[in-house]
């Protein structure tokens, strides 16, 4: 049993009480809504007559359906017309905060949160997403939910759940240039597999992620429910107030003051217990890219896909698998394999820092020939910065594709999709088979950086010759 | 608010690893305001890649209500569409090695009970399943066990989750919500719920 860490103490300041089932009942302090996991979760309120309980700590936005092309109402897509007018029809009965499109503040919702100062220390998160995980990067307590539970936060701002053990993953030294977060998420998955953190809150420590920017923290945890772990989080530090101040949501004045102290008291204690301790040498750590269908099956870039006789007999069945659905054979090595799509965008790799690493790459070069590259910026936000600082045209110049903001082809429920068996080099977060719209498409996981680098050579490529 | 403790019927075996929630519900069947019509597009692409011989669609699985799988079954997003699809189709109960943990959760708030077992015992189970279709199983949640033919395996489920099935309170909506005063006692000692709001 964990003692003292900073998800022990988040936990007990929430715990309302302990339910029949032996569950606790847990308070949320932040609810994320977006269009797909709540239509069905408002009905369910209608259904038992029940209403929102605290609709001032919900705020919804719209990102997984909506058109990166033409944003015109109504949409093309009349399902995704529907679920947009759904949303605006309950977030205006309910009285919850809606970011709309041309807000300015809409977005994906764990790029918007974050950037508006909702998300902070020491709060319990929660949102219809899987990806929820990522606002753990300020020392919150947060996790995806399904529809049901989209319910009952609605209803009660609680949720019954059964308390997880915290491993601490840490990771110390300096990465080498050409090394993000993205490939140190990519990385621990591919050592702890995609099922290693089940029952588990990941604390990620260490002088690596200390010495990270709150959006490198974002796609780490971002990433941490791919491991398996439900939530991951970061110990909140002067990067996190540093972020935080000023931001639209953040506490002000003397509340500022008090706000700090308070985030401080939260971390992890020096003397804390956990579950698990597991540790990484972050000079190890090199560009990391998936070759196969899950997000564990990754390899560092200058390796060969691995041969069966290489991996545990416990993952040659699914590799057997990975072999025949990429098209991609052991034993050869993943840099060189030719690339269809590329995409940088996504909760995990849509935000500022990401979009101007995969700029510096593109910048002065071109894309590749029969090669699709498009960007898609985590918000409205991100976009308008971005276009300040003159990265879409850098982008533009060099043959990639300016988007607006949304979830685009990381799941592609909008017109977003790769084609038959097109192959992406993806900054995105899963390479599940038929993930990226088309039922035998093809992806590659991967840093923006190096699917801007795989955009200008048509082929994988590790991003370090480029810098 | 109904108990189960048992679940008696047909099985479906779906043999394979991290069979992902991407793959029980692909997202473009997402673009919907209920979960009606999901039982039909439930695998949609593994059964059309598969011609008809998806366990799904074989016709000696119809009317299952059992599913038999292995391990970290429902990996990946949180969406409920995946249960809900599953239980539209017919699924009352999940056997498996291991499942990942939103999509247990969301089982268990629909009601859904998903229960582990051994590799090895699941592999058995699988196998009669396969052999003899018409036959039925029954999961027993308070022995703790899978009965089938002449056999049984030893299943488990954490203790929580099974207390809710057995006492029929895994509905926890209407438990939560009768807690109106302590949600309030808790929200006043947050010390967050008034500086950090929506503008
Ligand atoms: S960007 Fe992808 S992973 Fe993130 S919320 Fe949207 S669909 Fe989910």
């Amino acid at each position: 049993m964990s003692k003292g860490t900073l998800f022990d103490k988040v936990w007990d300041l929430h715990t309302v009480g302990t339910l029949p089932s032996g569950q606790t009942q847990l308070f949320i302090g932040l609810h994320l809504i977006h269009e797909v996991t709540s239509p069905q979760a408002f009905a369910m309120l209608r259904d038992r007559g029940l209403k929102v309980m605290f609709p001032e700590r919900t705020v919804a936005t719209v990102d997984h359906i909506i058109p990166t092309e033409n944003q015109a109402r109504p949409f093309v897509d009349d399902l995704a017309e529907e679920m947009m007018q759904a949303l605006e029809q309950n977030t205006q009965t309910n009285g919850i905060t809606f970011y709309n499109i041309g807000s300015g503040n809409q977005g994906i919702v764990h790029v918007i949160a974050p950037e508006q100062g909702l998300t902070q220390p020491g709060m319990t998160i929660a949102c219809g997403d899987s990806h929820t995980s990522t606002h753990g990067a300020f020392g919150a307590i947060a996790f995806g939910i399904g529809t049901s539970q989209v319910r009952d936060v609605l209803a009660s701002q609680t949720l019954a759940l059964s308390k997880l053990k915290v491993r601490k993953v840490e990771v110390n030294g300096k990465l080498v240039p050409g090394v993000y977060a993205k490939d140190v998420i990519l990385h621990i998955i591919r050592k702890l597999g995609v099922t290693g953190g089940v029952g588990y809150a990941y604390e990620f420590a260490g002088t690596t992620f200390e010495q990270m920017s709150m959006e490198e923290r974002m796609t780490v945890c971002n990433m941490a429910i791919e491991g398996g772990a439900r939530c991951g989080y970061v110990n909140p530090d002067q990067v996190t107030f540093d972020y935080l101040k000023g931001r639209d949501a953040a506490p002000k004045g003397a509340e500022w003051d008090k706000a700090v102290t308070w985030w401080q008291s939260i971390r992890s204690n020096a003397d804390a217990e956990y579950d698990d301790v597991v540790i990484f040498d972050a000079a190890e750590i090199a560009p990391t890219i998936t070759w196969g269908i899950t997000p564990g099956q990754g390899i560092a870039v200058n390796e060969s896909i691995p041969t069966p006789e290489a991996l545990s007999e416990n993952d040659r069945e699914l590799a057997a698998e990975a072999y025949q659905y990429m098209d991609l054979a052991p034993g050869t090595p993943i840099q060189g394999t030719k690339i269809d799509v590329c995409f940088i965008g996504s909760c995990t790799n849509g935000r500022m820092s990401d979009l101007r690493e995969a700029a510096k790459v593109a910048k002065g070069r071109h894309v590749a020939e029969g090669i699709k590259a498009f960007v898609v910026p985590g918000s409205e936000r991100v976009k308008q910065e971005a276009e300040a600082e003159g990265l879409d045209k850098i982008f533009e110049a060099a043959g990639f594709e300016w988007r607006e903001a949304g979830c685009s082809m990381c799941l592609a429920m909008n017109p977003d999709k790769l084609q038959g068996r097109q192959i992406s080099a993806s900054s995105s977060n899963r390479n599940f088979k038929g993930r990226q719209g088309s039922a035998s498409g093809r992806t590659l996981l991967m840093s923006p950086a190096m699917v801007a680098a795989a955009a200008i050579t048509g082929t994988v490529t590790d991003v370090r010759t480029l810098l | 608010m109904s108990q189960v403790k048992t679940v008696v019927g047909r099985g479906v075996p779906l043999v394979g690893n991290d069979i992902d929630t991407d793959r029980i519900i692909p997202a473009r069947f997402l673009r919907c305001v209920t979960f009606d019509g999901l039982g039909a597009q439930v695998f949609a692409d593994d059964r059309t890649q598969m011609q008809g011989q998806h366990p799904f669609d074989q016709p000696q699985y119809q009317g299952a209500t059992l599913l038999v799988v292995n391990r970290n079954f429902g990996c990946g997003s949180s969406r409920e569409h995946a249960p809900q699809a599953i239980a539209k189709w017919g699924i009352q109960a999940l056997v498996g090695e291991s499942f990942a943990e939103i999509f247990f959760g969301n089982c268990v708030a629909m009601g859904v009970p998903c229960v582990t077992a051994a590799p090895a015992d699941v592999q058995v189970l699988q196998e009669w399943l396969a052999a003899n279709p018409q036959s039925t199983a029954t999961l027993d949640l308070e022995q703790k066990q899978v009965q089938f033919g002449e056999s049984s395996i030893p299943i488990s489920m954490g203790e929580g989750a099974r207390n809710m099935f057995l006492s029929g309170t895994w509905d926890a909506c209407g438990q939560l919500v009768a807690q109106a005063e302590q949600i309030q006692q808790t929200a006043g000692r947050l010390p967050y719920l008034s500086w950090s709001r929506a503008s």
